[in-house]
């Protein structure tokens, strides 16, 4: 491979991880949330999947594709917060539910979709950031679509709010200890509620991304599991905002080795860099789980790191 | 009449009626969930103006009403019973393990993969046949055994772990399908050479169904025995109720735990092997069914009770067998089932609030609780 092909590729990789990071970025900005008011759900891919739906056919029907992202938002949130009023449930196991939830929602999805499958919707436009660099490669991967700002600029906000308002301690006081947050007269069941439902707007806009933008249209197969790699994402940014933009970013660049190897003629091995982002999460994952730092800044009260 | 030989009677009585009592509330309590699933889909099916009654109606003669539409049901049974088994058994020792399809697909897959060269070589049909169970059970066992490896030595969640290594199994199937072991004469759908008639597993005597079912039922019946009656299944299921009480007692938990996990890979890489050796002929993407999530269900209305996964994946395989008649006499999308499935879903993890909480399936008053 000589070095023109190596740019290309790593091009490629570059705008492969802007475009298939953010809906990587808003399941795990959702999950963050709900984590760290003390509760975790795995359902966000079926918030996801049903979002992605949600979304193709507003935009199909109504012409406008922002508005199609909302109302895939106001389904995430309708999931969201079923699951976060089930999980107040004495003897429910919230890791369960999260698996119900995802068969849930994507059967919903799958539904409610069939029509969806064959007509076009409008879709969201992309922000041309690499006009000026006059190399069309980069240009084309700096297509930026303005969700991945959005989602920058919620994951600032959420680790500002998270630090420096008074909401943001309650969310983290009821993660780190539910009898303390008692103690302080704060109702855990409503705060973990809400932090889950608000977790399920923020998934359904990521699914909404899916079908909008990038793949861009609604099928069956349109998610390969971003939802629940998220969750270990979650895991891997330790928990922190700022830091699920670079581990989605991350992400978004090992599902893209696969596809750009392949547009310079290394199709060998194609089906192998596919699996990649899996093979790079669960190795994480077990880098994360054996150091401590990650078991300190865990919440305290999550299930999942006890 | 002294006062010591009153109670010792009574107590008597009283353990059976506390028996009695459990099982009524472990009936009841599921039972009561599929009548309050059926009811939230009718409203669901109300509200888009289709009768719940025809549905119902379809789900009962598509499932069970010709001994055509029973062998049906028992056909796509046999996969669900293992999967359920392969959620189960981990269940018990209190580990989430949600990779069940992906052992399912890595066994089909090296099922057909060692079949290759013994039907190439013309090896007789009773030895390949047992070679590609065996290899489909290892190698399931060996991808949840993994699961249950990392979650025991490197404290990694067993959950997120068992469910990314089933997309890397999907992964590995199709790398190698797609490449290497691809039969040249599957154009439009990549595909292992197929093992052809001679290999293939036999129905059931009598009956239009192949012996995955009977294995199953074998399988369901041999883990209940282990789970319940032997030590292996006491102290596995001690490590279940509490972790650290069973190490402190000095029991082998990392065994416990890698080799429920194994157990779990072999159960769904054996239905891997029946979908190859039984249906498929081959291994392609047609493994990736949704079985082993279907199965994830199945244990949960059984209460992760290997004998009663029996009637369950029967009842699932009932519905599944019905989705083509209700697709074609009620225009619905085939996807009609998998709402059904997420509704019973939801609602049985909300009914687990209930045990507990009703009067009647409780104990008489034990001496002066307050």
């Amino acid at each position: 491979m000589d070095s023109s092909a190596i740019v290309t590729v790593l091009i490629a990789m570059l705008g492969g991880a802007i475009r298939v990071s953010t809906p990587f970025m808003f399941v795990a900005l959702g999950e963050t949330l709900t984590e760290k008011s003390g509760r975790i759900n795995l359902g966000l891919e079926g918030n996801l999947v049903l979002g992605a739906m949600v979304a193709y056919a507003i935009s199909f029907h109504t012409g406008s594709p922002w508005l199609g992202v909302l109302a895939a938002g106001v389904a995430g949130l309708i999931l969201g917060a079923l699951h976060g009023y089930i999980c107040k449930l004495p003897k429910v196991n919230d890791i369960a539910v999260g698996i119900a939830f995802m068969s849930f929602g994507t059967g919903l999805a799958f539904f409610f979709g069939k029509p969806y499958i064959q007509p076009s919707a409008p879709r969201l436009e992309s922000i041309p950031l690499g006009n000026w660099t006059g190399n069309p490669a980069l240009a084309q991967a700096l297509q930026v679509n303005p969700l991945f700002f959005v989602g920058i600029v919620l994951a600032v906000a959420m680790a500002w709010a998270l630090r420096n308002t008074r909401w943001g301690l309650i969310v983290r006081m009821t993660g780190d200890s539910a009898a303390s947050a008692k103690a302080m007269g704060v109702s855990v069941d409503l705060v973990r509620f809400l932090a889950t439902a608000a977790g399920g707007f923020l998934a359904g806009i990521g699914g909404a991304f899916l079908s909008l933008y990038y793949p861009g249209s609604w099928n069956q197969g349109l998610s390969s599991g971003q939802g629940l790699m998220a969750v270990a994402l979650v895991i891997f940014a330790r928990w922190n905002p700022i830091r699920c933009i670079f581990a989605a970013l991350l992400f978004g660049a090992a599902g893209a080795i696969g596809p750009a190897l392949q547009s310079v003629g290394i199709s060998q091995g194609y089906y192998f860099f596919n699996a990649a982002p899996y093979i790079l999460t669960l190795f994480i994952l077990i880098a994360s789980a054996s150091s401590k730092g990650a078991a300190r800044e865990a919440p305290g009260e999550l299930s999942i790191t006890k | 009449m002294t006062a010591e030989a009153v109670p010792a009677s009574a107590i008597l009585l009283r353990s059976g009626n506390v028996r009695v009592k459990k099982l009524a509330e472990t009936i009841a309590i599921p039972l009561g969930a599929l009548l309050a699933s059926a009811v939230l889909f009718s409203i669901f099916l109300l509200l888009l103006g289709k009768s719940p009654i025809e549905f119902f109606a379809l789900v009962w003669t598509g499932g069970f009403g010709s001994s055509f539409a029973i062998q049906q049901s028992l056909q796509r049974a046999a996969p669900l019973l293992l999967t359920g088994l392969a959620f189960a058994i981990p269940a018990r020792i209190g580990l989430t393990i949600i990779g069940g399809e992906g052992a399912l697909v890595l066994g089909g897959f090296a099922a057909a993969a060692i079949a290759i060269p013994l039907v190439s070589n013309s090896a007789p049909a009773f030895l390949t046949l047992p070679i590609m169970a065996i290899f489909a059970m290892s190698a399931g066992g060996i991808w949840i055994g993994l699961a249950g490896w990392l979650r025991h030595y490197r404290g990694v969640n067993e959950t997120i772990s068992s469910l990314l290594l089933s997309y890397i199994a999907i992964a590995i199937m199709n790398f190698f399908v797609e490449g290497m072991l691809r039969d040249p004469s599957s154009a439009n759908k990549p595909s292992t050479m197929p093992i052809g008639d001679a290999y293939k597993v036999g129905n059931i005597p009598g009956l239009d169904v192949h012996w995955g079912l009977a294995a199953g039922i074998l399988l369901a019946v041999v883990l209940y025995i282990l789970m319940s009656r032997t030590t292996f299944g006491f102290a596995a299921r001690m490590t279940g109720g509490n972790p650290r009480a069973a190490l402190a007692q000095g029991l082998p938990v990392g065994f416990l735990i890698v080799s429920c996990c194994m157990i779990a890979g072999a159960c769904a890489g054996l239905a891997g092997f029946f979908e190859v050796a039984a249906i498929h002929g081959q291994a392609n993407a047609s493994l990736v069914a949704g079985y082993g999530f279907t199965g994830i269900l199945v244990a949960f209305l059984a209460r992760h009770n290997p004998l009663v996964i029996i009637p369950v994946a029967v009842l699932f395989g009932a519905i599944a067998a019905s989705g083509g008649v209700i697709q074609r006499r009620m225009a619905m999308p085939d996807a009609t089932v998998l709402v059904l499935q997420g509704i019973l879903f939801v609602v049985l993890l909300v009914s687990e609030t209930f045990y507990g909480r009703f009067k009647i399936f409780q104990p008489g008053r034990t001496g002066d609780r307050t």
